[in-house]
């Protein structure tokens, strides 16, 4: 296949499209699938063919509409009507009223016009919920896969890596750094095999981005795996995806056979001398393989224990060759930049961060679900318009991003503008994308507690302070919430969240403290409150060491 | 292979490249506290006792693992990292059940030399209590759990050394626990050669030999430098033990 | 004795053959130890020690590697489970929205902790880290169903109601 081939085949599928009066896309993706949307689904095509309407409409299964508490959510491509709560009932009428005489089903309307769909910047989302996820032919309808074409026939490597350094993207896996810049030092590396791991392990309990660009847009994540390999120099790649998300590691398997099957990945893809396979790894429940040295050991087969970095995976990765490894996001990032230039993407964000992220917005708050917004976009505006605030009679209190490695952010920085510097700035961190929201009846201390029996939990136990350390941060915060501490604990838990975040070996440990600091930093009295008090201050003396000899 | 100059503690030093910071430092009587590390197995800077601190890099990086470059300038030793290292020894002194005092490997102990290097007096952490198992189904050896540090010295000399993988660790977090096989008693594996390196590299007494008491069990690490000298170069150095 | 993918198991089980195919698959490469230990639970429900040492002798593994990764991913089980499993979501949204007071209800009624099953054997009672469904916190998967926005009430109720239903057999 060439380049006009894919584009003959991107305009016949326009086409198709187009002559359907009628597409009605009904979310596949886990968050409705669990509200029973593959029956509404089936309901639809039953009705489509009771009135024998099949050639003039279609029913499609599509990624994640974004609105993900208020599923089943269904919605008419042809007029944009989106509705929610559907159950078999309605979605009998949306066929029997909205298609056959043009009458939309006002009760389960959702009005598009709020500040949830409009304020929304879409690029890494721009087909979910748009696009059947099971079908290559419409993602190439929506130009996919044009950039991979134009990357293997008409660019060089380091042109490609000039382009993404260019556009100032950085890795939406938490650190945040620059993409371009890493892709040049893997390409520098020197090593027999090079590999690109894309790291879908999406550990962050509370954050779901990964898991709805997997399920509704796979083609895409590949698509950029396989850029990011022609620009490396890379001829295999592996995502590594967390077992709890079956439905994504199905899509997944069937977008690789497609893909291969169109030479889209594989030997000799469109035509060029490039070479490019893609296999899927499925973790099994540790929340340390999303660290990059303990997902490769976890690809080799191996306990996920980190190793030290420096050698960093770009040198020394996978059996020992440099290895790139990006984020799901990151990869969905890169078609878009290829198809639209670097300046375009440039334009998007703040001066040194580019671009939209994707949040997993839940907690407390009223529209929970997947959001895209512009980089620097006021946190206030992403709780309150886009989220429409908390639920009736509660107060907003904070918000925490990075999930167990992040912070809270109260209600005093509400006009902070999201992006990389900023949050770091006030004691967060960017994270892979989970927003949880908490209102007056979360309390702070507890949820410190709840981070770090997470923390805990998952522990590889390799280096002391983490295993260790952490489970008596865990017990300072019990004996804290259960009222039984002192003063002299709080300095005990203060010294304890410094050392752990500065001796421990990965950044499991090195962030696990960040939860319990930020909180202490803005919610102190909330610690104090729940003290014992003594009288005068001595200092807890601590029982003598046995190592008397 | 180039020649790297490096100031450590303020004083200028010259290292090979390769190197690390650790063997730099013993080469010049440098002490830097360490306990997973050993000469001769893998290095997996997994106890972070021997962290230094270096110019220009925020985080603290293992002396062990750590390789020197050129115009580092480290410090071994001030009173943040004196802290630490007393606090990675507390939280292992509250981890495991270790009373010198009746131990086999007392006064032969690294754990112990540690605590008291490092300047150890109180624990100020609430002591575990682990329910541990003492394994004494070897013919010739005991595995006491009580006093595993998780070191895994034994596991790299079994494997890396004698090429037997014997032990491995199972589990994870403050439930991980060094075992043999299936997590069988050690005197049921089939693959150990009854060989005792990894009784002679564990640094406490958590593997010892059958019959000795308090204090008898003194560990001769020189083992370990005459084979890989022998299997490197064919040279069959004397034996040193310490 | 040291087994190859090449000969039967010793009882007779056919089960073995199927895993044989992802051993082959893999063309019994020790890095694919938890592509075949997954396949294993796939195949027989858990990982019982003697299916472990099968796979290590297949895979040409030291036994005490296969048992230390068996052990450190929480995904994999060296128990059976009870008949049915219900597995409640304590990642931060569920948490938020109040998975805790699930669990203590669960936990009285049924006089079972979470991490055990039911004396009858019927069910398990695990906890899980965020299913990707938080948009309908808390949550909690019954065998293969997701279900959303749930109550301490009505957990209860769809206990019992899971104690009642047949779990299909996975073939
Ligand atoms: C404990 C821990 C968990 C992590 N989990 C994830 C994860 O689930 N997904 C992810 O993409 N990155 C995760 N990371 C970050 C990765 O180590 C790595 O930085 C990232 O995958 C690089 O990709 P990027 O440059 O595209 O962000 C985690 C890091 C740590 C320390
Ligand atoms: S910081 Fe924690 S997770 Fe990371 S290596 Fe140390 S023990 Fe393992
Ligand atoms: S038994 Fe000894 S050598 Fe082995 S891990 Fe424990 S302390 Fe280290
Ligand atoms: S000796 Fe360096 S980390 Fe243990
Ligand atoms: S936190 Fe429960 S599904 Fe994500």
């Amino acid at each position: 296949m060439t380049l006009e081939d894919l584009q003959e085949l991107s305009e016949k599928e326009q086409l198709r499209q187009a002559e359907k009066k009628h597409r009605i896309l009904y979310c596949s993706a886990a968050g409705c699938a669990s509200c029973g949307s593959d029956k509404i689904g089936a309901v639809l095509k039953a009705k489509i063919k009771e009135h024998g309407l099949e050639k003039e409409c279609e029913v499609v299964g599509t990624g994640c509409l974004g609105l993900c508490g208020e599923g089943p959510l269904v919605k008419l491509q042809s007029d944009q009507t989106l509705y929610q709560n559907v159950d078999v009932q309605a979605a009998e009428q949306i066929i029997e009223s909205h298609i056959v005489k043009n009458l939309p089903v006002t009760a389960k309307k959702v009005d598009t016009t709020q500040p949830f769909f409009i304020s929304q910047t879409k690029i890494v989302l721009e087909n979910c919920g748009e696009i059947n996820s099971e079908s290559i032919d419409e993602y190439i309808g929506v130009r996919g896969y044009e950039a991979l074409a134009k990357v293997v026939n008409e660019m060089q490597p380091a042109e490609v890596i000039e382009e993404i350094r260019k556009s100032g993207l950085r890795g939406r896996g938490g650190a945040g750094y620059s993409t371009g810049l890493k892709w040049g030092i893997v390409s520098k590396a020197h090593g027999e095999q090079k590999y690109v791991v894309c790291n879908a392990d999406e550990g962050d309990p509370g954050a779901f981005m990964d898991r709805s660009v997997l399920e509704g847009d796979p083609h895409r994540v590949l698509e950029g795996m396989a850029i990011a390999g022609y620009a490396v120099g890379a001829t295999q790649g592996y995502v590594y995806c967390r077992a709890e998300y079956p439905l994504a590691i199905e899509r997944l398997k069937l977008a690789i056979k497609l893909a291969e099957k169109m030479g889209m990945l594989g030997n000799r893809i469109l035509e060029s001398q490039f070479n490019f396979r893609i296999d899927i790894r499925i973790g099994a429940g540790a929340f340390v393989c999303g660290e990059e040295t303990a997902l490769l050991q976890s690809i080799e087969g191996k306990r996920g224990n980190p190793k030290p970095r420096p050698p960093y995976p770009s040198e020394k990765g996978l059996w020992g060759m440099p290895t790139l490894i990006n984020n799901v996001e990151t990869f969905a990032n890169i078609a878009p930049i290829i198809r639209n230039g670097s300046e375009w993407f440039a334009g998007i964000g703040t001066e040194k961060s580019k671009g939209t992220k994707v949040f997993a917005l839940a907690g407390n708050i009223r529209n929970t679900g997947l959001i895209e917004v512009p980089m620097g976009i006021p946190l206030r505006k992403i709780i309150f318009d886009i989220g429409g605030g908390t639920p009736e009679g509660t107060e907003f209190k904070a918000a925490q991003t990075g999930g167990p490695s992040g912070g809270c952010i109260p209600k005093d920085h509400l006009d902070l503008p999201v992006d990389y510097e900023s949050l770091s700035k006030v004691g967060s961190i960017m994270g892979s994308g989970g927003m949880i929201v908490m209102d007056s009846t979360s309390k702070m201390v507890d949820v410190a507690k709840f981070f770090m029996q997470f923390c805990m939990d998952e522990s590889c136990g390799k280096c002391i302070p983490c295993r260790v350390g952490t489970r008596h941060i865990y017990g300072l915060l019990d004996k804290i919430s259960k009222k039984k501490a002192t003063q002299d604990d709080m300095v005990l838990l203060q010294e304890l969240c410094t050392m752990v975040k500065e001796t421990s070996l990965c950044g499991l440990g090195q962030s696990a403290p960040n939860p319990v600091l930020s909180t202490l930093r803005f919610f102190r009295n909330e610690y104090e409150e729940l003290l014992q008090p003594v009288e005068i201050y001595q200092g807890e003396p601590g029982v003598v060491a046995d190592f008397e000899k | 292979m180039a020649v790297k100059t490096l100031t450590i503690n303020g004083e200028q030093y010259s290292a090979q490249e390769g190197e690390s910071i650790l063997s730099v430092a013993r080469q010049h009587n440098i002490p830097i506290p360490t306990l997973c590390h050993l000469e001769g197995l893998s290095t997996v800077g997994a106890c972070r006792l021997c962290v230094v601190q270096i110019e220009g890099i925020p985080r603290l990086l293992p002396a062990c693992t750590t390789k020197v470059e050129e115009g580092m300038v480290i410090q071994t030793a001030n009173e943040r990292l004196n802290k630490y290292r007393r606090m990675i020894v507390a939280l292992l002194a509250s981890e495991g059940n270790h009373v010198c005092a009746v131990c086999v490997a007392n006064n032969h102990c690294e754990l112990q030399d540690l605590a008291y290097s490092v300047g150890l007096v109180r624990v100020r952490y609430p002591y575990l209590f682990p329910n541990k198992q003492l394994d004494a189904t070897h013919k010739d050896y005991v595995m006491d759990h009580n006093r595993c540090v998780l070191c895994t010295r034994c596991v790299r000399v079994c494997d890396e050394v004698e090429g037997a993988h014997v032990w491995d660790v199972a589990g994870r977090g403050i439930n991980s626990e060094i075992i043999t096989g299936l997590d069988y008693s050690w005197g049921n594996s089939q693959t150990c050669t009854e060989c005792g390196k990894c009784v002679m590299v564990c640094p406490t007494g958590a593997l010892f030999e059958k019959g000795v008491t308090v204090s008898e069990m003194e560990k001769k690490k020189g083992f370990l430098k005459y084979i890989i000298t022998a299997r490197q170069k064919k040279e069959w150095v004397s034996i040193g033990n310490e | 004795m040291i087994q190859t993918e090449k000969q039967q198991h010793p009882s007779g089980d056919n089960r073995f053959k199927l895993l044989d195919r992802a051993i082959t698959k893999h063309q019994a490469r020790g890095d694919a130890l938890i592509e075949v230990l997954h396949v294993a639970q796939g195949i027989f429900g858990f990982l019982e020690n003697d299916l472990l040492i099968y796979v290590a002798h297949a895979l040409k593994l030291p036994l005490s590697k296969v048992y230390g990764v068996a052990t450190f991913y929480h995904f994999f089980n060296l128990k059976p489970n009870g008949e049915h499993t219900f597995v409640l979501c304590m990642g931060t949204a569920c948490y938020v929205k109040g998975a805790e007071r699930i669990q203590s209800a669960l936990e009285e009624h049924h006089q079972c902790k979470f991490g055990q099953t039911t004396k009858d054997n019927k069910v398990s009672f695990i906890t899980a880290r965020c299913v990707g469904s938080c948009g309908l916190a808390p949550v909690a998967v019954l065998d293969n169903a997701v279900v959303g926005k749930l109550t301490p009430d009505e957990s209860i109720k769809k206990v019992e109601q899971l104690k009642n239903t047949l779990r299909e057999v996975v073939s």
